[in-house]
């Protein structure tokens, strides 16, 4: 109970000073089949060229014999915030003949990210900020086939959301009609659920009953259908991110 | 197998051509802070009386209970105590923690000591908390001193030699701020020449007092001109007093007033603009990055923990761990063998004892036996005898009425006769 104006707010002010002059790190990391469209929908997320796309002509076209791992590391600034953005791709992911255990060498990077953290942090003479390359999010690409999960979908996303934030997305959805969508959508949450399958936003970690309403609206939208377009169109005399084919332009935001 | 490749390693800036929208996790980290609230410690150095508890109140505007202590503790104790104030939508859960006793004894030389355990204690109970191996750090009640505000008594000459040796046992575990109570005893020329002899004194004596930052240019500017005025002159009340046609916080004297929040008398403000209004989440950070850590490092070497094996390769805290577990199972298997060997060997013992009894027991019965046999014999043997004894009686018997049968026949007939001849 305080009988006047004492200023603790202050402290607010003073946080986000200092936190934006620390700056943020943030590691994503994209699975999917190639082709999907992951490359073009980081851009779109982005709103830059942060990943180079596999499907010019000149970059080696070929997929991996295995599932290899490659990041990329940007640093982007808005309004005085900067953030060191990680993405880490993930080429050859499901899409050889034989599939089995091609989440192997995800899972052991991530856990390696984990690992060095942990190098890090149990150090007698440590790093005032040590350095973040723990993998926070991990975007996996569904294909927009219209009727369930796949094994591989299901054995992946299991397996992962023990470790890492998983948010699944439907890759591609301009290939759906909506009503398709939200059947698609019905049924990848009921697959969800019957396999115990925990993704972003989880609900053991709600906070209190404020977040916990704002992550159900969140639960009820999952997986998003999301159309990656990186090109700018010219839609009623605005410009807009799209994509244009012949029956109309589909527009990003 | 698998590769990680690393492009750019110098990083690369990129230009966004649209609004992304992660300028907001400033405000996404500052809104979770909120929600947990945040920890604030205070410890209040300084003699009983000096004006600790006031000044606490004229601060943060409130009453915190506490009735003034006396001046015949035995030694100097820490008296903490917890608060929840809040204020728009910040929630500060604020710890006071008072020395009690302080400058009160005869003999001072561990006086120091009981404020450095504080300190020390709640370092040790967030490494240990951090050590867990299920840990919760995110809901950790932090109660680290982020601030110590030594109470320097107004004597206008210079620091006493307690204020010296406690500062410096101090000046490594915690930012100190130190600061002139009841100032208003102290004339303003004087005031001045005090100022500089106190700080040219924790020069020359190198105590480190917390340096307000200057390196963000939003705070760089105040905090320099603050730092000119340190340590801080102040005076504390929660009295109200009339002023003008307002009511002001002030002391109120037969010679004049003395307004707590009038610059021109007091440094109050400048320390209230100091500690909390600029440089609070700096303190805690402080604490956290600066004197937690030496504190940290310190206890860890201390144990026995390196960094770097004598062949300076880096060995991770880990393998240090799995070498004391292995030697601490190592010696607890030995013990355990103990145990088990002299066990066994005393119920070797335990065993032969009991053979021994035994023995006996079987020896005894056997020599019962015997002797239960040979007493029967004796019986029997008299039994014969008796019987024996008894035939011949039975026939001496049979034999003495024959006789006494033909006795008497006889004499019968001898009567017999005798009738015969009386007829």
């Amino acid at each position: 109970q305080l009988f006047g104006y004492v200023g603790i707010e202050a402290v607010l002010e003073q946080m986000k000073i200092k936190t934006m002059k620390m700056g943020f790190e943030f590691n994503i990391m994209v699975v999917g089949q190639s082709g999907l469209g992951k490359s073009t929908m980081v851009n779109t997320l982005f709103k830059s060229k942060v990943s180079p796309k596999s499907s010019q002509p000149g970059q080696e076209g070929r997929i991996p014999q295995t599932v290899q791992l490659q990041s990329i590391t940007h640093v982007i600034e808005e309004k005085g915030v900067k953030m060191k953005l990680t993405v880490t791709d993930t080429p050859g992911f499901g899409d050889q003949i034989n599939n089995e255990n091609c989440w192997d060498p995800i899972i052991k990077y991530i856990n390696e990210q984990y690992e060095r953290y942990l190098r890090e942090e149990i150090l007698i003479a440590r790093k005032r900020k040590i350095p973040d390359t723990r993998v926070h999010g991990c975007v996996y690409f569904v294909p927009p086939t219209g009727h369930w999960l796949r094994p591989l979908d299901l054995e992946f996303m299991r397996r992962l959301s023990k470790i890492v934030n998983v948010v699944p997305v439907i890759a591609k959805a301009d290939t759906l009609t909506l009503e398709e969508r939200a059947e698609f959508k019905q049924r990848i949450q009921e697959d969800l659920k019957t396999h115990a399958i925990s993704v972003y936003p989880q609900e053991d970690f709600d906070q209190d009953p404020d977040d916990r309403a704002l992550n159900d609206r969140i639960r009820e939208k999952i997986p998003f259908a999301v159309v990656g377009a990186d090109q700018e169109h010219q839609v009623n005399g605005k410009r807009v991110l799209g994509r244009k084919t012949k029956w109309g332009i589909i527009e990003g935001e | 197998p698998v590769k990680t490749l690393l492009q750019n390693d110098d990083l690369r800036n990129l230009s966004l051509s649209g609004h992304v929208g992660f300028d907001s996790l400033p405000d996404q980290l500052v809104n979770k802070s909120t929600s947990q609230g945040f920890c604030f410690n205070i410890l209040c150095v300084g003699e009983t009386g000096i004006g600790k508890s006031t000044l606490m109140d004229t601060l943060f505007n409130t009453k915190f209970e506490s009735e003034p202590a006396t001046h015949n503790e035995p030694g100097v104790r820490l008296k903490a105590r917890s608060y929840e104030l809040q204020e728009s939508n910040v929630r500060l859960k604020l710890t006071i923690v008072d020395t009690v006793g302080f400058g009160d004894q005869i003999n001072k030389d561990e006086s120091y000591k009981p404020i450095v355990e504080y300190i020390d204690a709640q370092f040790e109970a967030y490494l240990q908390e951090e050590l867990k191996i299920k840990r919760s750090l995110f809901n950790y009640h932090d109660t680290r001193i982020h601030a110590c505000l030594y109470f320097i008594a107004p004597t206008g000459h210079s620091l006493k030699s307690l204020d010296l040796v406690t500062m410096k046992k101090l000046d490594s575990k915690v930012n100190i701020i130190p600061i002139i109570a009841k100032a208003d005893t102290i004339a303003k020329n004087e005031l001045h020449k005090f100022k500089s002899k106190i700080m040219s004194e924790l020069v020359s004596n190198g105590v480190q007092i917390y340096q307000f930052p200057t390196d963000e240019e939003t705070v760089a500017e105040i905090n320099a001109t603050m730092s000119v005025h340190l340590p801080f002159a102040v005076v504390g009340s929660t009295e109200e007093v009339k002023i003008g046609n307002k009511m002001a916080k002030a002391r109120q004297y037969p010679w004049g007033v003395v307004q707590v929040e009038n610059e021109n008398h007091c440094d109050f403000v400048k320390l209230r603009e100091m500690l909390i209004r600029v440089n609070m989440e700096d303190l805690r950070e402080q604490t956290h990055s600066r004197h937690y850590e030496l504190y940290r490092r310190c206890k860890l070497e201390e144990m026995g923990f390196k960094d770097t094996d004598p062949d300076s390769k880096p060995f991770s805290l880990q393998e240090t761990y799995e070498a004391k577990r292995n030697e601490f199972l190592g010696e607890l298997q030995k013990k355990e063998d103990e145990m088990r060997q002299m066990f066994v060997m005393r119920v070797k013992e335990k065993e032969a004892e009991l053979k021994e009894a035994e023995k006996d027991l079987h020896e005894k019965f056997d020599h019962l036996k015997r002797t239960h046999q040979e007493e029967k014999k004796k019986v029997e043997d008299k039994k014969k005898e008796l019987e024996e004894e008894l035939n011949n009686f039975q026939k001496k018997k049979a034999a003495a009425q024959l006789l006494q049968s033909q006795a008497q026949q006889a004499g019968s007939q001898q009567t017999k006769k005798d009738k015969d001849k009386k007829k």
